[in-house]
């Protein structure tokens, strides 16, 4: 009786998980997976074939598109690391504690608007006869206006200001846990400051790396507003062919097709990640 | 004085104020080459502070710190020959022994071969020859203390800074430690400074030990000194365990001052710090437990030293077995409990509790300092 109970409610807590991930992630992606490998051969009648995948290897603007996408993505991921380490370092370890917990507020604000409204900030900032070009113009840097939109720059600023958070928050939760004496026990035995941050404190922040790059990184080459917004018709960002095929040219199979080529190419990417930094996902995202 | 160069570790007259805090006062210490040398204070009195200044982590506000005679108050911690055992170790979990204790000597550049061989050679001194390939996590407490210990010593320090490294450890391994610590230091031979709060690890394993409060030092000297012939109230009052009243005097002659306590009790007292505390001054008294002798009747002249000998009466409230370390609690006639070490044989003539019996001791056992 006691046993039954329970196991009841274990059921019951576990329900709105198990729905979740059966509803809205298992069923749509098996669906997914379905419609992807079908062909249209004539009005409403479909069989099955790679048709949608062989095409995504023909086109060569498709897999460009993709590993353009890739490949900026990394960059933001790159840049998000370089700027967010120094940033949580300092909010972790050299800040005082009401500072610090003032500056992790003001990193989180962003968040409470849009990403539409954020990028519509951008857009007011770098338009043509935004504020960034008036400032120019008017210190007599720039004779006319100039327009800092619709460029790779663009997008990557904007994205790398999306995602930073991401990178952030990992990061001061791993090196908030290490201990102030590891550190002074680095320079004690005779370590510069390059060698302390190169041998103490980047391999115990390591997880906290990987975790923020992952996510970062996800995110980023998941993203559609931002490069849409900030990059304009230039911005070739893969997401937009995807909505392209469904949307636009009302092809859902082909578009099924390369939304698995995008979890299958970002998977990759951070398999390989992993491999490489020598960490595994329960070491990592899983933590923090 | 003699030239600075024969001591591994000098300071002179240090102060580092926090704001309005004085952590560390002016405090000067000579520590002489190859010598174990402990700072015992209670938690706050500024001990880590000082030690930090030598290690290079705070900037003295004023004074000077010198190693093997030279000032270094312009030398960044990492230049310094001073390692630290930090208080909870800061072992690198992400390295295996090796690693860790390779850390160091990587930093001075030494190379692959001498490396590989002072590894070998320290994990040896501290008897863990085969433990090298260990990730920190495998090893027990009482390993990583001394791999704590072989990081540091594997750069040749001129002086090993330990800080309180035993807190952490259960009592039954911090007593093995203490001894093994000791047999470490005449190993390798080299200054230790230990800091401590806990003043058994400073009297069992110190040469020399400075008593520090409220960022000042009390006195320094050898454990035994400070255990027999304190100096100030402080000193009497934290190192070993003490049996304190508080009173006034009222009689002085050259050699001994007559107290009156605040319960009513008159003491005659042969010690006191440098200077005599005068008529009518409020003075501590204080009497080791060991010194006062529980008997059936009062005793006017110590037999063995003919010294005069304070007593009292009182009832046994209960008795503290503990084999040889036994103690009797004494209430005397107003109420105060006063505790006394017995010999307990187990024969008919042990002391009971609820008899009633004279305590003993020594005027020369009797230290009273000015409060």
């Amino acid at each position: 009786m006691q046993k039954d109970i329970k196991r009841l409610s274990l059921i019951l807590l576990f329900m709105p998980f198990a729905l979740w991930i059966v509803v809205l992630i298992a069923l749509p992606h098996v669906g997914m997976v379905i419609l992807s490998l079908q062909e249209k051969i004539a009005p409403r009648v479909y069989q099955y074939s790679l048709h949608n995948y062989i095409e995504f290897v023909n086109e060569p603007i498709y897999w460009n598109t993709l590993l353009r996408t890739g490949s900026i993505s990394l960059l933001v991921t790159v840049l998000a690391l370089l700027i967010g380490f120094p940033v949580a370092y300092y909010i972790a370890k050299i800040a005082g504690f009401r500072t610090r917990n003032g500056l992790f507020l003001l990193c989180l604000i962003p968040l409470w608007v849009s990403d539409l409204i954020r990028a519509f900030g951008w857009i007011l900032l770098l338009r043509e006869t935004g504020i960034v070009s008036g400032l120019l113009q008017w210190t007599g840097i720039l004779g006319s206006p100039m327009e800092f939109l619709y460029n790779d720059a663009a997008v990557i600023v904007g994205l790398v200001y999306t995602v930073i958070l991401f990178m952030i928050v990992p990061l001061v939760s791993t090196i908030d846990g290490m201990d102030n004496s590891m550190i002074e026990a680095g320079y004690n035995l005779g370590g510069n400051g390059f060698t302390v941050l190169r041998k103490i404190i980047i391999p115990y922040a390591m997880p906290g790396i990987v975790a923020g790059c992952i996510v970062v990184f996800m995110l980023t080459a998941g993203s559609y507003l931002t490069p849409i917004l900030l990059g304009g018709k230039n911005s070739s960002w893969f997401t937009e062919q995807i909505y392209d095929q469904f949307i636009t040219r009302y092809n859902w199979e082909s578009g099924a097709a390369f939304g698995f080529l995008l979890l299958a190419f970002t998977s990759l990417v951070v398999w390989l990640g992993l491999k490489l930094s020598g960490q595994s996902l329960s070491s990592t995202v899983a933590k923090s | 004085m003699t030239s600075s160069a024969e001591y591994d570790l000098e300071c002179i007259n240090v102060s580092k104020h926090f704001g309005s805090l004085r952590a560390v006062d002016d405090v000067s210490l000579k520590i002489p080459k190859g010598s174990f040398f402990s700072i015992l204070g209670p938690s706050g009195c500024g001990k880590t502070t000082l030690m930090r200044m030598i290690a290079g982590f705070n900037d003295a506000t004023a004074g000077d710190v010198k190693i093997k005679g030279k000032s270094v108050l312009n030398t960044p911690p990492n230049k310094r020959n001073v390692k630290m055992v930090f208080q909870h170790l800061a072992l690198f979990p992400m390295m295996n022994v090796y690693e860790n204790i390779a850390y160091g000597l990587r930093c001075n550049r030494v190379n692959k071969a001498e490396t590989d061989r002072r590894i070998k050679d320290v994990l040896e001194r501290i008897a863990l020859p085969d433990v090298a390939n260990r990730e920190i996590h495998q090893l027990s407490g009482g390993q990583k203390q001394r791999i704590a210990i072989a990081r540091c010593m594997v750069l040749d320090p001129d002086v090993l800074l330990l800080d309180e490294p035993l807190g952490a450890l259960d009592l039954k391994l911090r007593e093995a430690m203490k001894i093994e610590l000791k047999l470490l230091q005449h190993q390798f031979n080299t200054t230790f400074v230990y800091i401590t709060h806990d003043q058994s690890e400073a009297l069992v394993m110190s040469d020399n030990v400075a008593i520090m409060n409220e960022g000042k030092f009390e006195q320094v000297g050898s454990p035994q000194e400070l255990y027999h012939v304190p100096k100030t109230a402080f000193t009497a009052g934290f190192v070993g365990d003490t049996n304190r009243w508080s009173g006034r005097v009222v009689a002085t002659d050259g050699e001994t001052v007559k107290i009156e306590t605040d319960t009513g009790l008159t003491l005659v007292c042969k010690r006191f710090g440098d200077t005599a505390p005068g008529d009518s001054a409020s003075v501590s008294v204080f009497v080791r437990p060991e010194f006062i002798h529980a008997a059936w009747q009062a005793t006017d002249v110590d037999g063995a030293s003919g010294d005069l000998v304070n007593h009292m009466k009182g009832t046994v409230d209960s008795l503290l077995f503990n084999g040889a370390n036994s103690r009797v609690l004494v209430r005397d006639g107003s109420g105060e409990l006063i505790e006394a070490d017995v010999t307990l044989t187990g024969g008919s003539d042990d002391i009971h509790p609820g008899q009633s019996v004279w305590l003993n001791w020594s005027q020369a056992h009797t230290m009273c300092f000015a409060s």
